[in-house]
């Protein structure tokens, strides 16, 4: 009997192009009202999932359910009640902002008084009124990502997929989008989202899946994931780059969870980094930098991939 | 009575592979394509320069051979072997290649830089539109811009005096015929077309189609293998049609024409849908 509130099922999911497997047997389920991510460095198969489940490319293996339908069958059925942000733009650069939203209206089929009544109201919210009637190329990279939430938004769906929402835009206007979102999940709305910005899944996720390589790593909460695999507290030290292996020698001699060196700084996971940091001190080390910050997701992939999420 | 409704729906499943199923909505556009035409139509509002040049081309041509040419050519050999004036000869043709020329323009240049560039098809793709909405829709553009073409090209023929019979009521619909061929065929073209290099080659099968398809002297002039390969080109299956309308000498043999144009659009509109799925839809 299958549960009405479970909106995505998908299990052994798999993306094959010629020899490369992009998606590679991946299980996982989209619940009702939840926010749920796919947190992964570029080329993990992030897009290559959201494009299935926007029944834009036809999976190669395993099953997918969409809202009960199948989407190799019933593609333009499903499509009608999803809303999707692709990761680029694909914006009409010869309309305007409200027309952009009329015509797309118009690809679902919705009446032109409904697709007005709406853009007037999604408009507003993605606060582009006063440039409903620009053309849409001098718009910011921002006020392009809004627009494209919005005319996501015309058709109401009951699914909203935003692949990598805010790649690409400045810290001040990732800012606007994550407000945006944030409200539409305080409406109800059901997203998916992608990102490879651990501080973006943080914000905007009740649930995410760690994906690397076309795998899944781990599932749960943010703050699931970091009690899993990762400590409370980490402590960052940052010596002379000449000094940096022969200290990272001596540092591991310190009581710690789980040391990791990268390039340029040496991680500590620990229950209490001022402690930890006065420990390190005790063996004669003095660090250029130190820094006693909480566990984020980047330490989450870290201990689960061995690379950050930024080096891909 | 859900659980049977699971069962039905399954049932083809295991009949038909799902791919061929899908298939089956995606070759031929439906309602959706009137969808992409009214985005047309918008997009155009912000260029109508655009279409209203397009008016003028075959009409320059029209009256540069009408004024100039035909007084100094006088009467050539037409359809039937009847003696007609060469600019009645040259008109017909003119609005077969205008047809064609449009139309190919609209299937090849507009959608390749709308496929690879402008992302517009990879947008309509993501909503209920399937591709052959899409094929559907471009190739109804095409006609809808070549048909108000038609119209004002048959409006000066008829004022210069050039229209000699009453079939030439059937000179629109058979400009769209014309125009429908080409933008099919050229549509699938474009499907394959990798880099602006590569539209040389749509150059280097219009313009002589233009230049030798009988558009300025009866297929007569060439000796008999030419002839038949004349015979075989696309535009002239148009030409022919136009001139025995517009001059008056209509018989069965036109209908093969007819045949030709006809399958050729459907053929390409099959391509370019089936293409556009292969392309977009990975
Ligand atoms: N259409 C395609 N053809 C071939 N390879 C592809 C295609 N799309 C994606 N890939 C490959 O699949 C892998 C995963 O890509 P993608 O799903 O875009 O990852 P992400 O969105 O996580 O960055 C990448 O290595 C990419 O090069
Ligand atoms: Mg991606």
């Amino acid at each position: 009997m299958p549960d009405a509130d479970i909106l995505i099922a998908a299990r052994g999911l798999t993306k094959r192009f010629g020899d490369f497997t992009a998606v590679d047997g991946i299980d996982f389920e989209l619940r009702r009202g939840e926010a749920f991510g796919f947190l992964g460095p570029n080329g993990a198969g992030k897009s290559s999932t959201m494009r299935m489940i926007g029944c834009v490319s036809p999976p190669s293996g395993g099953e997918l359910s969409i809202l009960g339908l199948n989407p190799v069958l019933d593609g333009p059925a499903i499509r009608a009640r999803l809303g999707v942000c692709p990761q680029d733009d694909t914006l009409d650069v010869e309309l305007t902002v409200r027309e952009n939203l009329l015509i797309y209206g118009r690809y679902f089929g919705l009446p032109r008084r409904v697709i007005a009544e709406r853009t007037a109201r999604l408009l507003d919210f993605v606060q582009l009124t006063e440039r409903a009637d620009d053309q849409v190329d001098p718009l910011s990279g921002g006020m392009k990502r809004r627009l494209t939430i919005a005319r996501s938004l015309i058709n109401e769906p009951e699914i909203l997929i935003l692949d990598e929402p805010t790649t690409g835009l400045d810290p001040q206007a990732r800012h606007v989008v994550w407000d945006r979102l944030f409200r539409l999940k305080q409406q109800g709305v059901t997203l998916i989202l992608t990102t490879h910005y651990m501080d973006e899944a943080e914000q905007l996720c009740d649930r995410l899946v760690v994906m690397d390589r076309g795998k899944i790593a781990a599932e749960g909460s943010p703050r699931q994931l970091i009690e899993a695999y990762s400590t409370p507290e980490v402590l960052e030290l940052r010596f002379h780059v000449s000094d940096h292996e022969q200290a990272a020698e001596k540092v591991a001699n310190a009581p710690s969870e789980r040391m990791e060196v990268l390039a340029d700084r040496i991680l500590l996971y620990v229950i209490d980094g001022d402690a930890a940091l006065a420990a390190v001190r005790a063996l004669g080390l003095e660090p250029l930098t130190s820094l006693v910050r909480r566990s984020t997701l980047e330490d989450v992939f870290l201990r689960l991939t061995g690379r950050r999420l930024e080096d891909g | 009575m859900s659980e049977l409704s699971e069962h039905l729906r399954a049932l083809p499943l295991r009949i038909l592979p799902p791919q061929l199923l899908a298939a089956r909505g995606r070759l031929l556009g439906g309602r959706g394509s009137g969808y992409l035409i009214e985005r047309h139509a918008r997009a155009y509002r912000h260029a109508w320069l655009i279409l209203v040049s397009g008016f003028f081309e075959p009409l320059f041509y029209l009256l540069s051979i009408g004024i100039g040419i035909g007084v100094l050519v006088g009467k050539v050999t037409g359809p039937g072997g009847h003696l007609v004036g060469f600019t009645s000869f040259v008109a017909p043709a003119l609005l077969a290649t205008s047809s064609m020329n449009g139309a190919v323009f609209d299937s090849t240049l507009n959608v390749f830089f709308r496929l690879k560039y402008a992302k517009l098809y990879d947008a309509a793709l993501a909503t209920p539109m399937r591709s052959g909405d899409v094929a559907l829709g471009e190739i109804g553009w095409a006609l809808i811009r070549g048909g108000l073409y038609a119209v004002a090209f048959m409006v000066v023929m008829l004022a210069m005096g050039l229209v000699h019979s009453a079939w030439a009521v059937f000179a629109i619909p058979t400009a769209l015929l014309i125009g429908f061929a080409f933008a099919g065929a050229g549509m699938a073209a474009t499907t394959f077309i990798r880099s602006w290099l590569d539209f040389e080659f749509v150059t280097l099968a219009t313009l002589p189609m233009f230049l030798f398809s009988t558009t300025f002297y009866p297929l007569s002039v060439y000796p008999r293998p030419i002839q038949y390969v004349v015979d075989c080109t696309p535009l002239y299956q148009g030409i022919a049609l136009l001139r025995g309308l517009t001059l008056g000498y209509v018989g069965p043999g036109l209908l093969w024409h007819v045949l030709y144009l006809a399958i050729m659009g459907m053929a390409g509109l099959a391509i370019a849908g089936r293409r556009i799925s292969r392309l977009l839809l990975r």
